[in-house]
């Protein structure tokens, strides 16, 4: 129900996985994380992230585990998995191959 | 990569369903935390603490929202609600015990036929013989009247020139007498081809088994292959038995090997003492020779077929060899056409309507299962209207509908599991106790029904399917639940209004109908089992014992047989309350029969295709036919003159006179020819009678001749007195052991030694009585369960009825005509559709009829009866309601 509705289905999954390649981060730095990245134009609600983690850690392409944050207090890191790489790869790859043919489309000269 | 996934999938599912606490506190913790941080930033953009809280909650969602997005992305949501509802639904149970046990005896009932029938469904048909390759195992038989049975010369021909099988066996079954050093005692053995052990694949238990290459010709394999269970009882498991000689008949034999445990002969229920090679048979039995081709004693021949041929191709490659037989020997080999069957039973004679009698009880055991389904799935709906203020409130808060019929779903299944936990359990009882249940004194009889792993899984699977199928009904009325109309008017008139038909009402009537059905199967049966037993046999069993003497295991033979047979008889004779005894090669009704091929006087090519007919033949003393209470219809009886100087002599039966000289009158003086040539007049006519194993059997035609002109060493004694016989037993054995004291006799009086006859009839029904009477307890729990709810349901309107003035009369129509006219129409229903089914039984159970006046008004007074009783106690409680205190109280 609260999915974004400016975000193509799937690419949240994509989005997560990404991050998570650079490094270990907390549920609230990943939503902050997104937001910088993307310069708040990707908008992804609290509500739907942690959804989304527990997806992905269910999947066992993350996996999570507790430790001291920033700011000194315990949160749960998540982090990418051997099986979570080969997952971005074959997304990435796939998103590749969506966006170009989408920007084809688009870039289509009208006659 | 599959497996991969699983490598992580699994633990963390097990871990969120068993360590739920450790994984709902992680969950909030790491939401609280992600709360304060963006609380945080809240409060750093300058909003109070408490909507700094707010507008964190409000950016998550809503907490609870997020947090059951997270359970069901975990997957365990699934496993988690259907614990919750059946926690749920133990408890709804719990708190209806009365409706409870109702249904779980209803279901138990119903699963406990099953799964008895099944068993022996299972037992008998689905798995036959416990040897290897069992599947590719068949057994020839020879359609026509003698089934199975083959000759010694026949089965070697059959062996030897096959090109089908892997190789032939041949049994027989043989009573003998077993010296082990005392008197002899009798026992029960197989002679076997010495290629049995080799060709069912068995290895000895202890010792070693008789090979092809023992026997070189007749008596000269004297060797004895103890079963099991017989070396534990008359062995005491004595490891020493091998290689000791013991004699059987006065023969020695050597006791060579232990076949193992759980091999026990190749049919069966008739579980053998020990294994003899076929070709001593002359020593076991004498009355017969190996060397006769027309003598088809040999009971069963078969056979692995070989790989890759068809049962169809064996077929005709023993019809070819058939052919080649009747050319060659056109005196014995009559008509050669063979078939195969499973083995097991002694062929499709007796295993067909074996196979035939369990699965029409299957069939009516899936009825009753379906009644109680029936039966069941009206209770459940009217308890679903019951509670559609429930459901109505549940659906007002938010419950999605699929929940609501799982939850209903979950509680059928728990009472169907529950049902056929305590149907298995009785079943599995009753199945071990027709295990070991022995029902013939004389026959080492069996059933083989162990309850096995198929018998629970069919059980599970019925409980399941038949919680399904009655959790179905009360579907429609939730999914049409209004809630705003019925949590708005808070009435319970959610059912559906009067007049219409309903799916309970449906349900109703063919629950009645097929309970009428059993019910009349029953009846049929019943009476037909009452009638059998007081029909005439042509003979009279009561107040008769018979005796058998076995004098073929004293060692008599031929020259000795006729003199040890007069001081048996005349010993018998003197003991004081005998009216009379006789003598007789085989009595009718008991174990088996001698059948002989006779021809008219005009033909001279004595072939067996030109046989006038073959009759049952009796070789008895002049004293039997008074003795049997036989009635002569015409001519004489036989005298002590007809003997071996005489004229040969022969009293035959009514059927006989009819079929080979046209009538009675005809009959008498005229002559007729035996297999062997010899002309007999016929000098009596005796009525017809019961002669074979079966008490249903058509007509036959018998023939009785003096034993003094035909000798065999087959003695029986028949003996009559005035009273009760198995009181003169004692004086009987006492005179027979002063004639011979090493002559094992068997006493029984005729009436049980019939039990063998009346075996199959009985036990149909017994099963057939019991099921009827199961499905008339359904139709009971049914009508009650529908008139105790419609007066429920109606109480405030028949109490209003009651203050305007309704006469008892009108209360009790208006409260129970539906149900009356439901029972009506369902047993009129039932009672046509019996008619019909009763036609399959009249080829099973002995005279039974269902177009017999007295079985219809016994059906239809049985179905008023259950009515009357069911609806009994609503009807009370309708007359008693108090339309004062009634209408006060709502």
């Amino acid at each position: 129900m609260s999915r974004p509705s400016d975000l193509v289905q799937g690419t949240l999954d994509l989005l997560l996985l990404k991050i998570l390649a650079l490094e270990p981060l907390n549920g609230w730095a990943i939503s902050q994380r997104l937001k910088q990245v993307s310069g708040d134009v990707l908008q992804v609600s609290d509500g739907s992230l942690y959804p989304a983690l527990h997806k992905l850690e269910q999947q066992g392409w993350i996996s999570a585990e507790w430790k001291a944050s920033e700011n000194n207090r315990r949160a749960k890191f998540y982090s990418l998995t051997r099986l979570g790489r080969g997952q971005l790869e074959k997304e990435a790859a796939n998103w590749a191959r969506l966006s170009d043919a989408i920007t084809h489309v688009v870039r289509l000269e009208e006659a | 990569m599959r497996m991969e996934h699983w490598f992580y999938e699994i633990p963390l599912r097990v871990r969120s369903l068993f360590r739920r606490t450790r994984v709902e506190q992680e969950l909030d913790e790491e939401l609280q935390y992600h709360l304060e941080r963006k609380t945080e930033e809240f409060l750093a953009k300058g909003l109070t603490p408490d909507d700094a809280r707010k507008a964190a909650l409000r950016a998550m969602d809503g907490l609870t929202q997020c947090k059951e997005e997270c359970r069901e992305s975990r997957g365990v949501h699934f496993i988690e609600n259907a614990v919750q509802d059946v926690r749920y639904g133990l408890r709804v149970l719990r708190k209806s015990p009365g409706f409870t046990a109702v249904a779980v005896l209803t279901l138990a009932l119903g699963i406990g036929a099953n799964a008895v029938v099944f068993g022996i469904l299972n037992g008998l048909i689905l798995h036959p013989l416990n040897v290897p390759r069992s599947e590719s195992l068949y057994s020839i038989e020879r359609p026509g009247t003698f089934g199975e049975y083959q000759s010694y010369p026949d089965y070697v021909d059959l062996r030897d020139r096959n090109r089908s099988f892997d190789g032939l066996i041949a049994y027989s079954i043989s009573e003998v007498g077993l010296d082990t050093g005392n008197n002899p005692v009798r026992a029960w053995l197989y002679d076997v081809s010495t290629n049995y052990f080799d060709e069912l694949g068995l290895q000895p238990y202890l010792g070693r088994f008789f090979h092809a290459y023992d026997e070189h010709g007749p008596n000269s394999a004297p060797y004895i292959v103890l079963t099991h269970a017989y070396w534990h009882s008359h062995f005491q498991d004595d490891r020493g038995v091998v290689g000791r000689v013991v004699n059987l008949n006065k023969h020695p034999f050597t006791i060579v090997g232990v076949a193992p445990p759980e091999f026990r002969g190749t049919l069966l229920f008739f579980n053998p003492d020990f294994f003899v090679p076929l070709v001593n048979r002359t020593q076991v039995e004498p009355a017969l020779s190996l060397g006769g081709r027309g003598e088809r004693w040999i009971f069963t021949v078969l056979g692995h077929l070989k790989p890759g041929i068809a049962p169809a191709q064996a077929v005709a490659d023993l019809n070819s060899i058939g052919s080649y037989l009747e050319q060659n020997y056109p005196k014995d080999d009559g008509q050669m056409t063979f078939s195969l069957s499973r083995p097991g039973f002694s062929g499709d004679t007796v295993g067909r309507p074996i196979r035939e009698f369990v699965t029409g009880l299957m069939l009516l055991a899936g009825l009753i299962l379906l009644a109680a389904c029936a039966n069941l799935g009206s209770l459940f709906a009217a308890r679903a209207a019951d509670r559609a203020r429930e459901v109505a409130l549940r659906l007002a808060l938010g419950a999605s509908r699929n929940r609501i019929l799982r939850t209903l779903f979950t509680e059928a299944i728990l009472i169907s599991l529950m049902g056929g936990a305590v149907g298995l359990l009785f079943s599995v009882m009753l199945l071990g106790r027709l295990n070991v249940w022995q029902p013939l004194a004389r026959f080492p009889m069996h059933v083989p029904v162990n309850p096995d792993a198929n018998v629970y899984a069919v059980a599970l699977a019925l409980a399941v399917v038949s919680g399904l199928l009655f959790g179905i009904v009360p579907v429609r009325q939730v999914l049409r639940t209004d809630p705003y109309q019925i949590v708005k008017s808070g009435s319970r008139s959610s059912g559906t209004p009067g007049r219409r038909i309903t799916v309970r009402d449906l349900l109703l009537v063919v629950q009645v109908a097929i309970c009428a059905v059993l019910v009349m199967s029953s009846l049929v049966a019943v009476r037909g089992l009452a009638r059998s037993l007081d029909s005439r046999f042509g003979f009279e069993p009561r107040n008769a014992m018979l005796v058998q003497a076995y004098l073929h295991m004293a060692g008599y033979s031929d020259d000795s047989v006729p003199a040890v047979q007069k001081r048996l008889l005349d010993a018998v004779q003197s003991v004081p309350g005998v009216s009379s005894a006789a003598l007789v090669d085989n009595p009718p009704l008991v174990e088996g029969w001698n059948a002989a091929m006779v021809f008219s006087d005009r033909t001279t090519d004595l072939r067996p295709a030109n046989a006038a007919v073959t009759a049952i033949r009796y070789r008895i003393s002049p004293e039997y036919l008074p003795a049997a209470e036989t009635t002569l219809l015409t001519g004489r009886n036989f005298s002590p003159h007809d003997d071996k100087g005489a004229p040969r002599v022969a009293v035959v039966n009514r059927e006989f006179a009819r079929k080979v000289f046209g009538s009675v009158t005809a009959a008498a003086g005229r002559y007729f020819k035996m297999g062997d040539g010899t002309a007999v007049q016929v000098v009596g006519i005796a009525e017809d009678g019961k002669y074979t194993t079966n008490i249903a059997e058509a007509p036959q035609s018998a023939l009785f001749l003096p034993i003094l002109q035909w000798p065999t060493i087959e003695t029986w004694l028949v003996v009559r007195s005035g009273s009760d016989p198995q009181a003169l037993a004692p004086a009987i054995r006492s005179r027979l052991h002063d004639v011979d004291a090493g002559l094992p006799v068997f006493l029984e009086t005729w009436k049980k030694g019939m039990d063998g006859a009346l075996f199959t009839s009985r036990v149909a029904t017994v099963s057939l009585g019991v099921l009827g009477a199961i499905g008339a307890m359904l139709s009971i729990t049914g009508i009650f369960g529908m008139a105790a709810y419609s007066v429920s349901k109606r109480m405030r309107e028949l109490g209003i009825r009651m203050a305007l003035g309704a006469q008892r009369k009108e209360v009790l129509r208006a409260a129970l005509g539906r149900a009356i006219q439901l029972l009506a129409l369902g047993s009129a229903a039932g009672l046509a559709l019996g008619m019909l089914a009763g036609r399959v039984l009249a080829g099973i159970v002995y005279q039974a009829t269902p177009r017999d006046p007295l079985i219809l008004a016994g059906a239809v007074l049985a179905m008023s009866l259950l009515g009357l009783l069911a609806t009994w106690i609503p009807a009370q409680r309708a007359l008693s309601l108090d339309p004062v205190m009634l209408l006060r109280e709502e």
